[in-house]
């Protein structure tokens, strides 16, 4: 009984959305991490998943597979492959192996993982220049901020998340040189609980806006509770928090997933890396909310900038915690700098953990 | 810091440790009357999403702490029936119970995620919470803070001062005697299981009525093992099960406000600190009381099949 049991549940984790079947439309899979339902990062994916089926009816066909531990994902990518799917994304960091390794045995399958940075003749890449909407968020909370000083609940100490905390900062710092920014690790993606006692902590300590780079929405609610401000994460959480969200940074992957789509479709498709940003749409920022309209129209026009390409989180001179220069005035902080940086801007006070 | 600071991190300190106390006693009681349950986690996880679920559809609190501890009793019962009545491997059967709590749980939970609530609603004395630096501390918890500690108070009573404690302990420490001395073995430890299921279920509904209002899946983040190993290390204790819950609550909650005050240590020598405080305290407490042999009850995890 109690195999039937675990074999029911591993058999529900497995369940195909779509189960009808059209030969001559492309099959296409998408493999999460977590559950479609987590109003974060899996279901901004599913968001990209739904936006391919309305966008291209008579062409294509949707799978996904949510839940997929990432120590079992081999398993469910290669059920994927298996079942005739023409093209799979999966987007975990990692998903990473063994979507190569399946890529490997399906040569005529294409395959796109979401934040990696190995590819294949059939794995192309993509990722988001998060830390752009990050810089946003850092000019709205040093022009909002009455004591002088914003909380920031980080998980672990990774590239992304470290360059996320440097845009934010270099952010502030362009509207007040003297803005103080407090960050406390909490070692977890996901732990409402501790995610809440870390808000808390913050905002005992004099913080008056909250920005967060963890998955749940406890921070927003326990600002909200406090009368305070706060940013939302990967997806508009403004339901939870409608008097303190300021805005979230929203991942939007449709426009990329429709596109590569299209290439498969016409036979375009090749393998290659996109790493795209405001300007492609990848990463937009949730409506402007709990500001006064010039605080809003400097927000605005930050992210036009952004697009435009007049303004980079990244453009020197910028200076890390310990004196030293690491980009130098007139350059821009090439990529690879940004997808290593193990270090902190200028002003941060606070040891990052190696 | 000022008194008013102090208070406020000692209110979270204690909000943080009443899941672990609540969760870790019930499961204390199973434990001493024999039964290892590894399904905690799965238990607590399923009465958050029954428990929302519930007090999101009737709009009570109290209804949904209920559903909460029905849902954490209903999974127990499945536990009971394969390990006590049908003498199953408590091992496997309470790591299958987590498994299966985690998957109900996101399927009750599905069609809430999203939606909040307000926390469940606090004490209030008047005059008495508002007295600065303890007002809120002792007369201005919400109603799952109290329950806790009178359940450990409770619990304490029942075990050493009660005979159907004594018995309960008796069959833990040995069911074939008890057994011989026509004491229902199996009955008893039914029942104990079952009262450890709506403890993990009720510890549950606390973090998604109380402490952060809102479900999310998996939201219980590894609570339920951290009251399992609490068990063991307050040698199936209730008052060590209530300190060691308390630092381990006031660790986690320090190392935060620690962090947040730029102390300059790493934050993850930091993140460390609950867990080795917790386990030198109580590793320490439990070496200084002992008379050679174990402290855990002698039939701890064994089967009972009675002779016919």
């Amino acid at each position: 009984m109690l195999r039937t049991t675990l074999g029911a549940c591993l058999g529900a984790l497995l369940l195909l959305a779509s189960p009808t079947h059209a030969e001559d439309k492309l099959k296409v899979g998408f493999v999460y991490v977590g559950p479609v339902a987590d109003y974060g990062y899996s279901f901004q994916h599913d968001l990209s998943r739904r936006a391919l089926a309305e966008a291209l009816p008579d062409k294509v066909e949707t799978t996904y597979l949510e839940n997929v531990p990432e120590s079992d994902s081999e398993r469910a990518i290669e059920k994927l492959a298996r079942s005739g799917m023409g093209l799979i994304f999966t987007t975990s960091f990692g998903f990473m192996e063994p979507t190569l390794k399946v890529a490997r045995k399906f040569p005529k399958v294409k395959f796109e993982h979401a934040t990696g940075y190995k590819r294949a003749a059939n794995v192309s890449t993509y990722s988001a220049r998060f830390y752009e909407g990050r810089y946003v968020c850092g000019k709205i909370a040093a022009t909002l901020t009455k004591t002088g000083t914003i909380g920031y609940i980080a998980s672990f100490p990774i590239p992304e998340v470290v360059s996320g905390i440097n845009a934010f900062m270099l952010g502030a710092q362009s509207v007040n040189p003297n803005v103080k920014l407090k960050i406390v690790w909490v070692n977890t993606w996901f732990d409402p609980g501790k995610e809440a006692e870390a808000a808390k902590a913050l905002l005992a300590q004099g913080a008056d806006i909250l920005a967060q780079h963890t998955d749940s929405a406890a921070p927003l609610q326990e600002a909200e509770k406090q009368g305070k401000l706060a940013f939302g994460q990967s997806s508009d959480q403004y339901r939870f928090a409608p008097k303190a969200q300021l805005t979230a940074v929203v991942d939007d992957w449709s426009g990329y997933v429709i596109r590569e789509t299209k290439a498969v479709l016409d036979g375009s498709w090749q393998s290659h890396d996109t790493w795209g940003g405001i300007k492609d749409g990848m990463v937009v920022l949730a409506p402007f909310t709990n500001m006064p309209a010039d605080v809003k129209a400097m927000a605005e026009d930050t992210v036009k900038a952004i697009a435009a390409g007049k303004v980079n989180p990244f453009a020197g001179p910028v200076t890390k915690q310990d004196g030293s220069v690491a980009v130098k005035a007139g350059e821009i902080a090439p990529d690879p700098m940004i997808l290593g940086m193990n270090w902190y801007v200028k002003g941060i006070d606070d040891t990052l953990p190696q | 810091m000022s008194l008013d600071m102090i208070q406020m991190v000692l209110v979270t300190v204690l909000t943080a440790a009443t899941p672990l106390i609540i969760a870790a006693l019930g499961e204390l009681v199973v434990e001493r009357a024999g039964v290892l349950n590894l399904g905690v986690e799965g238990m607590m996880v399923c009465g958050a999403a029954l428990g929302f679920a519930a007090a999101v559809e009737t709009n009570s609190t109290l209804l949904g702490a209920l559903a909460g501890a029905g849902a954490g009793m209903g999974l127990a019962a499945v536990f009971g029936l394969l390990t006590v009545g049908l003498a199953a491997n408590q091992v496997a059967s309470g790591l299958a119970l987590t498994i299966l709590g985690l998957g109900l749980s996101g399927l009750v939970g599905a069609g809430y995620v999203g939606q909040k609530r307000e926390p469940a609603p606090h004490l209030y004395v008047p005059g008495l919470s508002d007295l600065p630096g303890i007002g809120r501390l002792f007369f201005g918890q919400d109603a799952f803070v109290y329950a806790g500690l009178g359940l450990a108070a409770g619990i304490a009573w029942f075990l050493w001062r009660t005979r159907a404690g004594l018995i309960l302990r008796a069959v833990g420490d040995d069911h074939a005697a008890t057994h011989a001395l026509g004491l229902p073995v199996r009955g008893v430890r039914f029942f104990a299981v079952l009262f450890g299921g709506a403890c993990a279920g009720l510890a549950g509904s606390y973090l998604s009525l109380a402490y952060t209002p809102f479900w999310a899946p998996a939201m219980t983040a590894g609570r339920g093992w951290i009251a399992l190993a609490l068990v063991v290390f307050a040698s199936w204790r209730p008052g060590r099960v209530v300190a060691g819950a308390t630092l381990f609550g006031g660790a986690t909650v320090l190392q935060l406000h620690a962090q947040a005050a730029s102390i300059g240590l790493p934050g993850q020598l930091l993140s460390a600190l609950p867990y080795v405080a917790t386990i030198l305290a109580l590793v320490l407490l439990s070496l200084g009381r002992r008379r050679g042999g174990s402290l855990a009850p002698a039939a701890l995890g064994r089967d009972f099949t009675p002779h016919r």
